[in-house]
């Protein structure tokens, strides 16, 4: 039966299969002949395997890949048989790795990097940001929570705003800072060099802000929660100064060229956290581990896009808003990017259904 | 006197049920049951030293690299006029991206293939792997899960490393809330030594773990040639046991004996003929142990596969049967 089944996959190994039947027939156990007349299958099977682990597909024949199905079905069969009839142990040894090694590869990563890539933007992206649709309104009520307790704080006692706001060296905004000082620090910058530097070292920073609040996620959801609390808090905390000087819509107009981006992805990120602590804490019916890991991988998508969010805001804060140097045109800009968002994960139900 | 291996097994016991505790199996489609074997912390820590270092070793030098490459024709010196510096300029931009991309996607880019391995992983042989469900049903590696893993590194790794190094620069001024938070990632990171399958927060939520990567050698069979058929090459002895001789040992001691003869060290192959001999009431002659053992091995193995394909399975010398 297996000579039959050898002579039709022919191919690469059979002159030596030929040698090894011979051998097998004068071997003295019949477990003995029983590896003879298969590892020439073996074998090219861990040939084959091996090439496909290397990355060297191109470089295997059609042949090969037509073969790898039945081979790996036969060397687990031989496994099954082996084990109720052989005691060699290198044998068994060497199947045992082998079957590991031909299971990892016929039921490898589902897709590579490109086929993820293409899935990902073509509608994977914003399915997973829907599966999280409570999380993420946990997280936008958060968010304004966040803004209002910012703004009552400083507005309640202006003290607040250092505690809120880490004085830097040479920053204006501080309380009782005069309208054209604040002013200055909206407009006018549009000459000012080492812009991309500026937007490029944004991006690192708050791409390590959003996946801190996304790994934090794992306790229960609760670290996302502060997070988000406090970097809102800062934001109310700004709303507050500027409108002691009239300048709120300014203000508004000079954060939403990217803030409307940022915070989104802030948001997403957010939700993705509270989506895992969500899940460990409230499992259902599922196991605790099993839950934790369908939110983890469904957040992992949201958080790959979060990052490039992150970098469309970082090129916006660097370059847009100090170019665009009005309070129209950098609100026009901020809510368009917004509604970009919106459809893409709410309207744009993807090219191909994805899980 | 001369001992057999086994009869060490007192003490090997302890390091026998040591790799047990890292025995899996998970059964694949096929209903095929697969042992796993769950990488030991130590191996884990070896590969991620062995990624961070070839990882920064790599930032660290391509840069002062760049740089001085930059120096050197003059992009970034005093004298520079505006369209080298804006040029200049645009190269720090595209640095720092790929620098951020570097230290995200090396473990991605790697963990994706089809090794799952990084090169530091698969220097030290492991790679890792979907867990199975609770059922034991084997289950596919995802890019999600990859991803997912590798995105809680910064949390565990870096978190903690940046707070242990606060900590000690400030000394005695460490706040009640600077030693909180480092009891909160000490537990991130040393969270592997606080279950069974050590698996790292990373693990939990992206559904894998890490498993050894098995070897792929398949050594020759023993019982083949001249020495299995019981003739020695030497001497041209025919040596031929009876089912009373074979009947002392069993799969364990068989074992033992397959591995005495792959490591093929003469003393001991002398040593183990020589207490067979004694059990079996042989007198030894010494110069001809290896084909001796072989002849021996064959033979065992054969009456213990005969006993096998009869159902019958005799576990090791102690065993009935």
């Amino acid at each position: 039966m297996s000579t039959s089944a050898i002579s039709r996959l022919g191919g690469l190994f059979s002159r030596r299969q030929h040698a090894a039947i011979a051998a097998a027939e004068a071997a003295t156990l019949r477990s003995d002949r029983f590896r003879l007349e298969r590892e020439g299958d073996w074998r090219r099977l861990e040939h084959i395997v091996g090439r496909i682990e290397a990355g060297r597909i191109g470089g295997l024949s059609d042949d090969d890949l037509v073969a790898l199905p039945a081979l790996y079905r036969m060397m687990v069969s031989s496994l099954s048989v082996a084990r109720e009839t052989t005691l060699d142990a290198a044998t068994l040894g060497y199947l045992e790795g082998l079957a590991q090694r031909a299971w990892f590869v016929v039921h490898g990563p589902e897709l590579g990097f490109r086929g993820w890539f293409r899935r990902f933007f073509g509608g994977g992206w914003g399915a997973a940001v829907r599966a999280m649709g409570p999380d993420i309104l946990i997280a936008l009520a958060v968010m304004i929570a966040g803004t209002v307790i910012g703004w009552l704080l400083v507005a309640g006692n202006p003290d607040w705003f250092y505690t809120l706001m880490p004085p830097e060296m040479g920053d204006t905004r501080v309380p009782g800072a005069s309208r054209a000082v604040l002013h200055a620090t909206l407009f006018g910058k549009a000459r000012e060099t080492g812009l991309s530097i500026f937007a490029a070292g944004l991006f690192s920073h708050n791409a390590g802000i959003a996946i801190l609040c996304f790994a934090l996620g794992f306790a229960f959801g609760v670290p996302p929660i502060l997070l988000l609390v406090q970097n809102t808090g800062q934001l109310g905390a700004l709303l507050w100064l500027y409108h002691g000087q009239g300048l709120t819509l300014d203000l508004i107009g000079w954060l939403s060229v990217h803030g409307t981006t940022e915070l989104f992805a802030l948001l997403l990120a957010g939700g993705a956290g509270i989506h895992i602590g969500r899940a460990m804490a409230f499992p259902g019916t599922r196991a605790m581990l099993d839950a934790a890991a369908e939110a983890g991988r469904r957040a992992a998508t949201v958080m790959t896009g979060v990052v490039l969010m992150l970098v469309v805001a970082a090129l916006l804060e660097g370059f847009a808003r100090q170019l665009i140097d009005a309070t129209a045109p950098r609100l026009a800009l901020g809510f368009g990017m917004l509604g970009w968002w919106l459809a893409y994960f709410f309207a744009f139900r993807g090219l191909a259904r994805t899980r | 006197m001369a001992r057999w291996p086994w009869q060490r097994r007192k003490t090997g016991d302890r390091r026998v049920s040591l790799v047990n505790r890292r025995q899996r199996e998970i059964l694949t489609a096929e209903g095929l049951r697969l042992p796993l074997t769950i990488a030991s912390r130590g191996t884990r820590a070896a590969a991620l030293l062995i990624d961070l270092f070839v990882l920064y070793m790599g930032i660290l030098i391509t840069t002062l690299v760049l740089s001085w490459i930059a120096r050197g024709v003059g992009m970034s010196g005093p004298h520079a006029s505006a369209v080298v510096r804006a040029v200049f300029e645009t190269l720090v931009v595209i640095w720092i991206i790929v620098m951020f991309l570097a230290r995200n996607l090396w473990f991605l880019w790697f963990e994706l293939g089809p090794r799952g391995a990084t090169p530091g992983k698969r220097m030290t042989g492991i790679r890792i792997a979907a867990r199975p469900g609770r059922d034991g049903a084997a289950t596919r590696l995802s890019a999600e899960a990859v991803i997912a893993r590798n995105l809680l590194r910064d949390v565990e790794l870096f978190m903690p490393v940046i707070f242990i190094g606060s900590a000690l620069n400030a000394g005695s001024d460490t706040t009640l809330a600077g030693w909180a938070s480092l009891v909160w990632f000490a537990i991130f990171a040393l969270f592997p030594f606080f279950n069974r399958d050590a698996l790292r927060c990373g693990d939990i939520i992206a559904g894998t773990w890490v498993v050894e990567a098995p070897r792929g050698r398949l050594d020759s069979a023993l019982s083949l040639g001249e020495a299995g058929q019981g003739v020695s090459a030497i001497t041209g002895t025919h040596y031929r046991f009876g089912d009373a001789d074979l009947a002392i040992y069993g799969e364990y001691e068989l074992q033992v004996l397959e591995r005495v003869l792959r490591d093929n060290q003469p003393k001991v192959l002398a040593e183990v003929a020589e207490t067979i001999c004694g059990k079996i009431g042989w007198t030894s002659g010494a110069g001809d142990e290896r084909a001796f053992l072989e002849a021996y091995y064959t033979q065992l193995r054969a009456r213990l596969e005969t006993g096998m394909r009869f159902g019958k399975r005799k576990a090791d010398k102690f065993a009935g049967g």
